[in-house]
């Protein structure tokens, strides 16, 4: 009982962590009236100060306005990535594990074919392919990439399932395949897709960031990633110019944290055998 | 054919298909961009002013057909998978009479040099905490271990960032940038050795960091299982030295963390590029940086088939290395696929 209490705390936390965040992000260009992230309002890393609340940035634009957009930027990617790839998975996986046969070899050899091409590698290819890089886009790509883990879970979980007495009665009354899946079979996984969709998320953010930061972000736009892809390359690191830098860096790690955080406590509370510890 | 041929013949096989649609993929879609990267790269050098019109032309029609782009695609395909057959894998467009493996091969030992040794003592490190947390509990679970969790769930490149900024710019400890000093010249001399150590401590401390963190989380999981264990209950009945117990615990929930290691080892130049753009580190990271920057696809096609090749080549090994140690897999796998 300690433990669970322990649990709910740490479940808390993140919840409440998250939602600040995302408040922050989604209402707090709103609430300020601050719509243009990217206009410009002073010089070359001026100090924060009244007007500047964190300083300008090496474009002389307002870093706390740009926090907000980009903190929204970040999280629109993740979750239009994290979305992609919990669908593509799961029809994959679904599919694979409730049909089997020849169905279930080719679908989980194309899943593995993915699985061993880096998807860097990938996203970076597909980024310099594409000219202007909208948010949607961005999010796309990103999901594109990375869903195979989850496909291959999903699998497992309906190969399992499928044996089941309650989908043998389903199956007996005459349920089509497809209604089968969706009213037998996903409802047990619900828990599992939540917690997948959580930790893509958390993938979408960081690959943006990863991208944004080798120079391949979206377009007309700002995100944590790019704010530290200026910074470095504008030199505020070793220049000492840490409003430049510490914001971003300082919000994609307390994304990041809150989110595996959100998960790990989520799947404690689902799965006892972890709670030993 | 044994059943040992039959599953290596059959990774072979799948290995060479995945190495196929890779190849394929790092061909294509850098030709999806609208125009073509040369246009890119020539009218940046005509708006800068560096070259007349009739230079210009020359230089398009250079790139052109050093690229292949007057060909049609089935024959830039031939041309590039028989380019690399041997090894040839193009002139860069930025730094043009240089040729692309000349420039990755100079980026790769730092690379290596950096990261080999972050992953193997970040692995070690890791797998030691991890083990010692499970069997010890009380103030290391509660405070080193969740310390460790943190930062490894930071993103790797703002701990680097951070780390940056507090010993190289705030206290001032090391050099902020490059892998040596710019006043020298690569030679085998002690000063040269020397600043390289200085320039190295960073970068390789931020990524052993992120590592133990990591791993450490694994192995605490996997001992976590083996406490349960009957060998672990009759040793600690016996009374046998807690360090002995560890030792075996160790033993036993370590293969899949050697999984983990090779994949690490595997992907070890796609894992952390940032780190390197962070540090200003001469390696493949800065190098991708650079030639993203400079629309350099040459380079860039380049050090992006060498990732796939890297990873596909860990996996291989890995699935390799699997059906010699541990046959149950074998026989899963072979059914699986």
């Amino acid at each position: 009982m300690a433990n669970l209490m322990r649990l709910n705390r740490r479940f808390l936390f993140s919840v409440i962590m998250l939602c600040l965040v995302i408040s922050f992000g989604f209402l707090g260009p709103v609430i300020l009236g601050r719509d243009k992230p990217l206009a410009t309002v002073g010089g070359l890393y001026d100090h924060p100060s009244e007007k500047a609340w964190l300083g300008t940035d090496n474009f002389g634009r307002d870093v706390f306005t740009q926090l907000m957009h980009g903190i929204r930027t970040s999280l629109i990617i993740g979750a239009i990535a994290g979305a992609e790839a919990i669908l593509i998975g799961l029809v994959i996986g679904t599919l694979a594990g409730y049909i089997g046969g020849i169905v279930e070899e080719v679908l989980m050899a194309t899943t593995n074919v993915v699985i061993t091409i880096p998807s860097i590698v990938i996203l970076i290819l597909l980024s310099i392919a594409i000219s202007t890089r909208s948010i949607v886009a961005m999010g796309l790509i990103i999901g594109l990439t990375s869903w195979p883990w989850t496909a291959r879970a999903v699998r497992a979980q309906t190969s399992s399932l499928r044996t089941r007495e309650h989908v043998d009665i389903a199956r007996l009354s005459g349920a089509a395949t497809f209604g089968l899946i969706i009213w037998e079979i996903l409802p047990y996984m619900l828990s599992y897709v939540v917690m997948a969709f959580v930790l893509q998320l958390n993938t979408g953010i960081l690959q943006e960031a990863t991208l944004s930061m080798l120079g391949l972000g979206p377009s007309d736009t700002i995100s944590l990633g790019q704010m530290l892809h200026w910074a470095l390359l504008w030199e505020s690191v070793r220049t000492g110019a840490w409003w430049g830098f510490v914001p971003p860096a300082l919000f994609l790690t307390l994304i990041a944290f809150s989110l595996l955080l959100l998960q790990s406590s989520v799947d404690e509370l689902l799965n006892p055998r972890l709670r030993k510890a | 054919m044994t059943r040992f041929q039959s599953y290596l013949l059959n990774k072979i096989l799948w290995f060479m298909l995945a190495f196929c649609i890779a190849l394929t993929l790092n061909f294509l879609l850098p030709r999806l961009i609208p125009g073509n990267p040369v246009d890119v790269i020539v009218g940046e050098m005509a708006t800068g002013g560096t070259l007349s019109s009739e230079t210009a032309q020359k230089v398009y029609a250079a790139y052109i057909s050093e690229f292949g782009l007057d060909q049609p695609m089935w024959m830039q395909f031939l041309l590039y998978v028989r380019n690399l057959t041997r090894g040839d894998l193009g002139i860069s467009f930025a730094r043009s009479p240089s040729r692309v493996q000349d420039l990755i091969a100079q980026a790769l030992p730092w690379t290596i040099a950096l990261q080999l040794p972050a992953i193997l003592v970040g692995w070690t490190l890791g797998n030691v905490l991890g083990v010692l947390v499970a069997y010890k509990g009380g103030w290391l679970d509660r405070g080193v271990f969740p310390t460790f969790m943190f930062i490894s769930s930071m993103p790797y490149y703002c701990l680097s960032i951070i780390l940056l900024y507090l010993f190289a710019v705030y206290w001032n400890i090391f050099p902020a940038a490059g892998g040596y000093s710019f006043a020298l010249t690569p030679t085998w001399s002690w000063e040269f050795v020397r600043s390289v150590s200085e320039h190295y401590i960073l970068p390789f401390g931020s990524l052993v960091l992120i590592f133990i963190g990591g791993q450490a989380i694994g192995m605490r999981a996997m001992s976590i299982y083996e406490l349960d264990a009957d060998y672990v209950r009759y040793s600690r009945s016996l009374g046998v030295a807690d360090n002995r117990i560890i030792a075996y615990i160790f033993r036993n929930a370590m293969l899949p963390q050697v999984t983990g290691l090779a994949l690490a080892i595997g992907s070890m130049v796609s894992g952390a590029l940032i780190t390197e753009v962070v540090f200003s580190y001469p390696g493949i990271g800065s190098l991708l940086f650079g030639s993203i920057r400079q629309n350099d696809y040459p380079v860039i096609q380049g050090i992006t088939l060498l990732l796939m090749v890297a990873v596909l080549a860990a996996n291989f090994l890995v699935d390799l290395a699997y059906g010699f140690i541990d046959p149950r897999i074998r026989a899963r796998t072979s059914g699986e696929r």
